[in-house]
């Protein structure tokens, strides 16, 4: 049994927030979209989805794009894989833990 | 709900009075968790050693006592990092008294907040154990790369 490591702090943090998991939902359901796009599909403003999508960037769950006059944004699934095998190690620690437990008290010597 | 915590459950077939002696003394925590021994204050705010051969000692804090029901501690989630604000999740355990024996639960919180941590674990390749709803992202945002 060894300790483990943590996921990414950047990563979880910003899936942490309603409104931003819906924002990255809504990218990986249709593809990409832009501030505005997607403030018409949420119950917040253009400059929140802006706020929302810059945390996002930073821990690098979305790709930005210029396409014109536009900035283009779309989900990268590799980045939410990562933290979900961040997370799924980090219970298999536990569940191996649990399980030497389960054997000593169930030890009847 | 958002990926903060990590739940875990196991039935085992012992009183729950043994169960949490188990759970709690210094003696079994450094073979079942630890494998190079432990040192534990129990009680609230008390001091927790736990020593890995290969990784060395880390240090948390007892932070509920309520034999044998309830038992919670705070750990470093990066152990390199050590017991600082912003490097902590908290762990709590649940002993349930069943028909089988104790129904034992462990419930891992606080990763949204930690501030620290080490570069993504990359070793685990199995969905399995994942949160609904990230496994549901993750399924969305894979369909999306998989578009031509």
């Amino acid at each position: 049994m060894t300790p483990t490591s943590a996921p990414d702090p950047g990563v979880l943090t910003a899936l942490a927030d309603p409104t931003r998991w819906e924002v990255l939902r809504l990218l990986a359901t249709t593809g990409d979209g832009t501030a505005t796009t997607l403030a018409a599909q949420l119950p917040v403003s253009r400059p929140a989805v802006i706020k929302h999508l810059t945390v996002l960037d930073r821990a690098g769950l979305v790709q930005r794009r210029r396409a014109g006059r536009e900035v283009r944004y779309a989900a990268r699934p590799a980045r939410v894989a990562e933290a979900g095998q961040a997370l799924t190690a980090l219970a298999h620690a536990w569940d191996a833990r649990l399980s030497a437990l389960k054997r000593l008290a169930e030890d009847p010597n | 709900m958002t990926p903060d915590s990590i739940e875990r459950e196991i039935t085992i077939g012992a009183p729950r009075e043994r169960v949490w002696s188990l759970l709690t003394s210094a003696e079994h925590l450094g073979s079942w968790f630890g494998d190079a021994g432990a040192e534990i204050d129990l009680r609230p705010g008390g001091r927790l050693e736990l020593r890995w051969e290969k990784y060395g000692t880390v240090r948390g804090e007892v932070d509920v006592v309520e034999p044998p029901e309830r038992f919670a501690f705070r750990w470093p989630a990066d152990h390199e990092a050590g017991f600082v604000e912003g490097n902590l999740t908290r762990v709590e355990f649940t002993l349930a008294a069943a028909a089988e024996g104790t129904v034992l639960t462990v419930v891992e919180s606080g990763f949204a907040a930690l501030r620290y941590g080490d570069p993504i674990v990359r070793h685990a390749d199995h969905v399995q154990g994942w949160g609904k709803e990230l496994g549901e992202l993750r399924e969305l945002a894979e369909g999306v790369a998989a578009r031509p």
